[in-house]
């Protein structure tokens, strides 16, 4: 016998009695959505900005190495999107459509389509994501309600910046991944 | 060496053991103030551990749906019965990739099965690239926490230790300096690596993808520039729905550090064109748990580390007292499971207060099942010391006189009988604890005084 069958016989040996599975209400809270989105995404050390702040940030900082895959910015982009992700080594700044945020935790989801590189948003020094103040929903039941039946190979709830506490539980924003998280909410 | 005699070595250090006991109580409290944020927070509990009973009594089932699923998504799926199937398992697919170096982030399960050294013994280089498990390692040493991994270190200590290997400044103990030097250290490895390994915290068998969270993003860094992905998953770790997500992540990063959410939760489902991903479904002793009724529960566990930050022995005791892989109350009732006679002293490392129960996010009765682990313990080697005072008290307060003459006895005694008698290393509870003074009276001869 394998260990497949070896495991799955040992389970149904048991012949445990069945558990009924509950069913998850539709739970959510009261609240401005955009409000408690911001609120959430400066929590996880993020920043919500306007189109305005983004432009006067992104000009000033004078960036010559750019990706965006967004529309709306898609005259940013110094580089196109590579073919290997060990291009991305140097970037500077990837800008990227979410498709939408969650206001409880400030978690954007992404999948695939918008991601170029799955690597993308984590290789890059600066994450930039634009996000339609329209497409917010209240708490995480919502959002996976909306992506139900979605098929992406990957999809990622991102709600922050690359940050750790494992040294004496002091902050640091920045760890392996992106330094900066800025959300522009359009 | 026991868990009392491994405390005491961590006590030595009285102004580290203060810190320590202190910052998790701090994390124990960021818990409490976000956890209350959430009105349905109760019901989340009560749903996430209705969910996993469901997992439980019908995980054959969800094991095969989630393998289909998996297969169809093009993941390569792999069983391993135990530890060493699955290092070997782990071996061969590096081997067949002509790897030697890979980078690996957060596996409570890669821990368990000594996953590291084996690899290494094959000539392997692993990189462990989470930061606080980067800097363990660094020092030879496991995690002491599951989630925060170097809490029983200090930032002198860490900025001594990357002064060595790093070539970090002597003397800066910054912590953004440091985890600077860390992060241009692990980027070149995460650029060069092939093959990179990851836990996994949820799979899916509705959907046949898996869930991986962290903060530092390491794990995606890993797998997003590697040509493979080994995920190596303990089969406790499914959930039935997609949508159960939604009730798992909202507890998990809450209950473990006090966040709304961690801020990477990667869902994996089938690997980018040219790549390949792996997932080992291990058993190594959860199936024999799932057979122990009274210990069933403990499957249910997320590994959020929130008992652990709540326990006034863990806290004052530090997690490598535990000499178990997970520490803390539920690594208590976790590893008695895996081998009850070097676990034996771990039910005991504990005041019963509860407060373990009270946190946990899927409502594991640990408490209790420390309790029932201590009949088992019991049974199997008694107390000798305890057996006989026991009796001897078993004697005392079923005769009325025999408890009226001792009463009297001990009070007269007590004062006049030498510390060395009364501190006896027979007696367990004399140690660091001092016995009140001996009143001058009973409570009888009180009340015949005052009241009659």
């Amino acid at each position: 016998m394998n260990s497949r069958e070896k495991i799955l016989s040992a389970i149904r040996s048991l012949s445990l009695e069945p558990k009924t599975l509950p069913d998850i209400p539709n739970f959510s809270n009261s609240g401005n959505l955009v409000e408690r989105f911001t609120q959430s995404i400066s929590d996880n050390k993020g920043e919500v900005v306007t189109k305005s702040e983004f432009d006067a940030w992104f000009s000033a900082a004078g960036f010559s190495k750019v990706i965006s895959l967004s529309s709306q910015f898609a005259e940013l982009a110094t580089l196109p999107l590579p073919e290997d992700p060990h291009d991305l080594e140097s970037l500077e700044v990837a800008i990227l459509d979410g498709q939408f945020g969650v206001a409880e935790n400030g978690a954007i989801w992404l999948e695939d389509t918008q991601l170029g590189l799955r690597a993308l948003p984590f290789a890059t020094e600066h994450l930039v994501i634009v996000l339609d103040r329209n497409l917010l929903e209240n708490t995480m039941h919502q959002g996976y309600e909306k992506i139900a039946t979605a098929h992406s190979g990957f999809g990622l709830f991102l709600a922050g910046p690359s940050k750790t506490a494992d040294i004496e539980q002091s902050l640091v924003i920045g760890a392996q991944g992106a330094r900066s998280l800025r959300v522009v909410l359009v | 060496m026991s868990h009392p005699e491994n405390a005491a070595e961590f006590l030595k250090d009285a102004q580290k053991s203060k810190w320590h006991d202190e910052t998790l109580w701090f994390v124990r409290d960021k818990r409490d103030k976000v956890s209350k944020r959430i009105p349905e927070w109760e019901q989340l509990r009560e749903l996430a551990s209705g969910i996993k009973d469901n997992v439980l009594a019908n995980l054959a089932n969800y094991l095969e749906e989630f393998e289909r699923k998996a297969t169809k998504n093009g993941i390569i799926v792999h069983w391993a019965a135990d530890s060493e199937e699955h290092n070997r398992l782990v071996l061969e697919i590096l081997q067949k990739h002509n790897c030697t170096a890979v980078v690996k982030s957060k596996s409570i399960l890669t821990e368990e099965c000594h996953l590291n050294p084996y690899l290494e013994k094959q000539g392997i280089e692993v990189v462990d690239t989470d930061l606080g498990e980067r800097i363990v390692q660094f020092l030879n040493q496991p995690p002491s926490h599951i989630v925060l991994p170097a809490i029983h270190l200090k930032k002198k200590e860490i900025s001594e230790l990357f002064h060595e290997k790093l070539q970090t400044e002597k003397g800066n103990e910054d912590p953004a300096y440091l985890t600077q030097a860390a992060r241009v250290h692990l980027r070149e490895k995460f650029f060069g690596a092939k093959v990179a390994i990851t836990g996994v915290n949820f799979g899916i068998a509705e959907t046949g993808e898996f869930v991986v969270c962290t903060n530092e993003g390491n794990a995606d860094m890993g797998v997003h520039l590697a040509d493979v992905h080994i995920a190596c998953m303990g089969i406790e770790k499914i959930l039935p729905r997609r949508k159960d997500l939604g009730v798992f992540l909202r507890l998990l990063a809450r209950s473990a550090t006090g966040q709304p959410i961690t801020n990477y939760n990667s869902h994996f489902r089938s690997p980018s064109p040219g790549k390949e991903i792996h997932i080992i479904l291990v058993d190594n002793g959860r199936t024999a748990q799932l057979a122990r009724e009274k210990f069933r529960n403990s499957l249910k566990c997320i590994r959020c580390g929130a008992c652990m930050n709540t326990c006034p022995i863990y806290r004052r005791s530090g997690g490598f007292s535990y000499n178990s892989t997970v520490p803390g109350p539920i690594g208590s009732i976790l590893s008695p499971g895996l081998d009850l006679k070097k676990h034996s002293s771990l039910p005991f490392a504990s005041t019963l207060c509860g407060s373990c129960t009270d946190v946990c996010p899927v409502k594991i009765n640990i408490h209790e099942q420390l309790y029932e682990w201590r009949q088992e313990v019991t049974k199997t080697q008694g107390d000798f010391a305890k057996g006989l005072s026991m009796k001897l008290a078993n004697g005392i307060f079923k005769s009325p006189l025999a408890y009226k003459i001792s009463g009297s006895l001990m009070r007269n005694v007590l004062k006049s009988l030498p510390n060395s008698l009364i501190y006896h290393p027979l007696n367990v509870w004399g140690k660091n604890r001092n016995l009140p003074d001996a009143p001058k009276e009973s409570f009888q001869q009180w009340y015949q005084k005052n009241r009659s």
